[in-house]
């Protein structure tokens, strides 16, 4: 497509964030508090999202983008209700205690 | 399309955005409170995403996967925020109490269960 060939840039940051994520995956084991695991989990997730596009355009394939999008909405909907089950104590009825 | 200059802008991007990722991650490793995480990551995850995909979405053109990546920017400036607030009002709902420097070395566990809320 060009002599710019990006490739090789997107494979190094793809490895490095997956670097990031298991480090980020230990605060997730060693946390000492419950929230600290949730947030641990959030960060992952948003982590993977970046990853799974940067591997969309590594390979070429637009899949991805949809694949990351679909996973960004998930991620924040893990993180709203283990949120909410961990502050009321359970998932039906209004957020109010 | 793609230049010189295009190309070295993108790579500025992605690596400033890799950057944020770190910085986030040692927030995230080395701070000694819950809250003290928390803000770290939140803000350092979504700029970081931001840049990172901001430079993808310049590499990518203004075609139909550039909207695609502006639009998972746009996802992201939402939800990041979103979580993280509600993370933390649960949390401190919850009676984990913010760490002080009078705390000694670790952050401070949640007293008891949630029935004991004051």
């Amino acid at each position: 497509m060009n002599e710019w060939s990006l490739i090789p840039l997107f494979w190094g940051t793809l490895i490095f964030l997956l670097i990031n994520a298991f480090a980020c995956l230990w605060r997730g084991l060693a946390g000492p508090t419950l929230p600290d695991r949730i947030l641990a989990a959030n960060v992952i997730g948003t982590k993977t999202m970046v990853v799974l596009v940067l591997l969309g355009l590594a390979r070429e394939q637009g899949i991805w983008l949809d694949v990351a999008l679909v996973y960004g909405l998930l991620s924040f909907t893990v993180t709203l209700v283990a949120g909410r089950l961990l502050e009321t104590g359970r998932l039906k009825g209004a957020w109010k205690q | 399309m793609i230049d010189a200059a295009h190309a070295l802008l993108v790579c500025f991007l992605v690596i400033a955005g890799a950057a944020f990722f770190f910085i986030g991650t040692l927030g995230l490793l080395r701070f000694p409170d819950f809250y003290t995480r928390i803000h770290a990551v939140t803000k350092c995850d979504a700029l970081g995403a931001g840049l990172v995909l901001l430079g993808l979405a310049i590499w990518r053109g203004p075609d139909g996967e550039g909207v695609r990546i502006l639009a998972l920017i746009a996802l992201l400036l939402i939800s990041s925020p979103t979580a993280g607030h509600a993370l933390a009002r649960a949390a401190f709902r919850t009676g984990l109490k913010p760490w002080t420097r009078n705390d000694g070395e670790r952050d401070g566990e949640i007293p008891g269960d949630a029935s004991e809320r004051d």
